[in-house]
């Protein structure tokens, strides 16, 4: 094995099947950590996963039955006044074939109540004055790829169906952020309602990518007690959802964020590249392959493949923030023990 | 003459570490010294349109005219060049 120069982190070659694993042989060990976790370690009867209609929920949840038994994993079903339909029907598809109980909660009427839509729709027209209540919107990122810095515009659509975009103001983004995470809130509450009544721990579904690069709400989707696939690429997931018989219909549909009014891919707002162009971006920084190689692999520019890996180390930056636990100004460890 | 390094490091002792004792060279990245993440950036080039009275376009985001004071000061240069020709 060779190594890096520079670092001293031993460096491999980008083969075609550096992400295949053997996914029988992980989902037993997932499975047997989970019950590791949550039984002694955590000291819960079972596990409540919410169930969004994506492939990562559905493994976790398709894991925590293989782990606890259908009895003992609860689903929960968390729409809001604009979540897709298809979202419920998948997640609810997704919760039969696995025999579980599971409820449906719409977040609705408590998003709206506590000014989740109103305030995100006043940072709007901070920017497009003329943005009513029957306006669509979502935030894309730009820069990354090309050197730049990352960055977010507004995208925004009349009713008429007329689009227009703009670079959001810092003010103006960090509020409608700041709303929008109201919904990721919202649910963690929700879950650990569940959660606490029944005695069990709460699922977290990011996979590598997200739990990497912070494309997480912390307090929000970021909380849970245990994170079974969040060391998996999402390459690996999709071999997980194979091998754990996951509907079609899941494994088919294109990774959204199902957080805002006009249709949004995980890419288009978070990742400088599709999920399967991440997954091996991001394996190829942490063995230390060089940018040329990497641009080989994925036909792209080398600049842009160097610019890649800038973009990864900047959201990971970013990220720290995301995954602090909250600071003591003093330690105090026997708290801990 | 304003002195853009002065003002945009005192842009961000003040505003962003908001302590007086962190050493920032003129040559100092601020991403990898951990000074800015990707929101810090964006504060940073509004304060610059803003103090500067100038227009950041979306290709001159980067690293090389916003990641150290010397750098922001050759870009601010540039700039008032080009609005003064």
């Amino acid at each position: 094995m060779a190594h890096d120069v520079v670092t001293g982190a031993a460096t491999r070659r980008l083969d075609a099947d550096v992400l295949a694993i053997d996914a029988a042989q992980e989902t037993a060990r997932i499975a047997a950590n989970m019950v590791r976790i949550v039984g002694r370690e955590l000291r819960r009867r079972g596990v409540v996963v919410a169930i969004s209609g994506g492939v990562d929920s559905a493994v976790c949840a398709a894991l925590a039955v293989r782990a606890f038994g259908p009895a003992r994993v609860f689903g929960l079903m968390l729409p809001e006044h604009e979540s897709s339909p298809h979202s419920l029907s998948r997640a609810r598809l997704v919760a039969s074939q696995l025999g579980i109980a599971h409820a449906v909660e719409d977040l609705g009427p408590a998003l709206e109540a506590l000014g989740c839509y109103r305030r995100r729709d006043e940072a709007i027209r901070g920017v497009f004055p003329d943005y009513g209540p029957d306006w669509k919107c979502k935030i894309a990122i730009a820069g990354g790829r090309d050197g730049t810095f990352n960055y977010f515009k507004l995208v925004v659509q009349s009713p008429a169906g007329a689009t227009r975009e703009a670079r959001m103001p810092v003010r103006e983004y960090l509020q409608v952020v700041a709303a929008t995470n109201f919904k990721q809130r919202m649910r963690k509450m929700v879950e650990y309602y569940h959660a606490d009544r029944l005695h069990y721990a709460v699922v977290g579904t990011p996979n590598r990518l997200e739990y990497d690069q912070g494309f997480f709400v912390k307090n929000g989707d970021g909380s849970a007690d245990l994170k079974p696939i969040a060391h998996l690429y999402k390459t690996q997931v999709y071999a997980l959802a194979r091998h754990l018989d996951i509907p079609e219909e899941i494994r088919g549909a294109a990774p959204s964020t199902d957080t805002y009014s006009l249709p949004q891919g995980q890419d288009e707002f978070y990742f400088a590249l599709p999920w399967h162009q991440m997954d091996i971006a991001l394996w190829a920084l942490d063995h230390g392959v060089d940018a040329e190689e990497l641009a080989a692999r994925l036909e792209i520019p080398a600049k842009h493949a160097s610019a890649i890996y800038a973009d990864i180390a900047a959201k990971r930056s970013a990220a720290r923030y995301l995954h602090s636990p909250p600071l003591l100004v003093e330690s105090a460890p026997e708290a801990r023990t | 003459m304003q002195d853009v390094k002065a003002t945009v490091r005192r842009f961000l002792l003040d505003t962003v570490v908001m302590a007086g004792d962190v050493e920032i060279g003129d040559e100092t990245s601020f991403m990898e010294a951990h000074i800015l993440d990707s929101t810090g950036f964006a504060e940073l080039i509004a304060f610059i349109e803003e103090e500067f009275g100038l227009d950041v376009g979306d290709e001159e985001m980067l690293p090389q005219n916003f990641d150290s004071l010397a750098g922001i000061e050759r870009y601010v240069a540039r700039k008032r060049a080009a609005a003064a020709a």
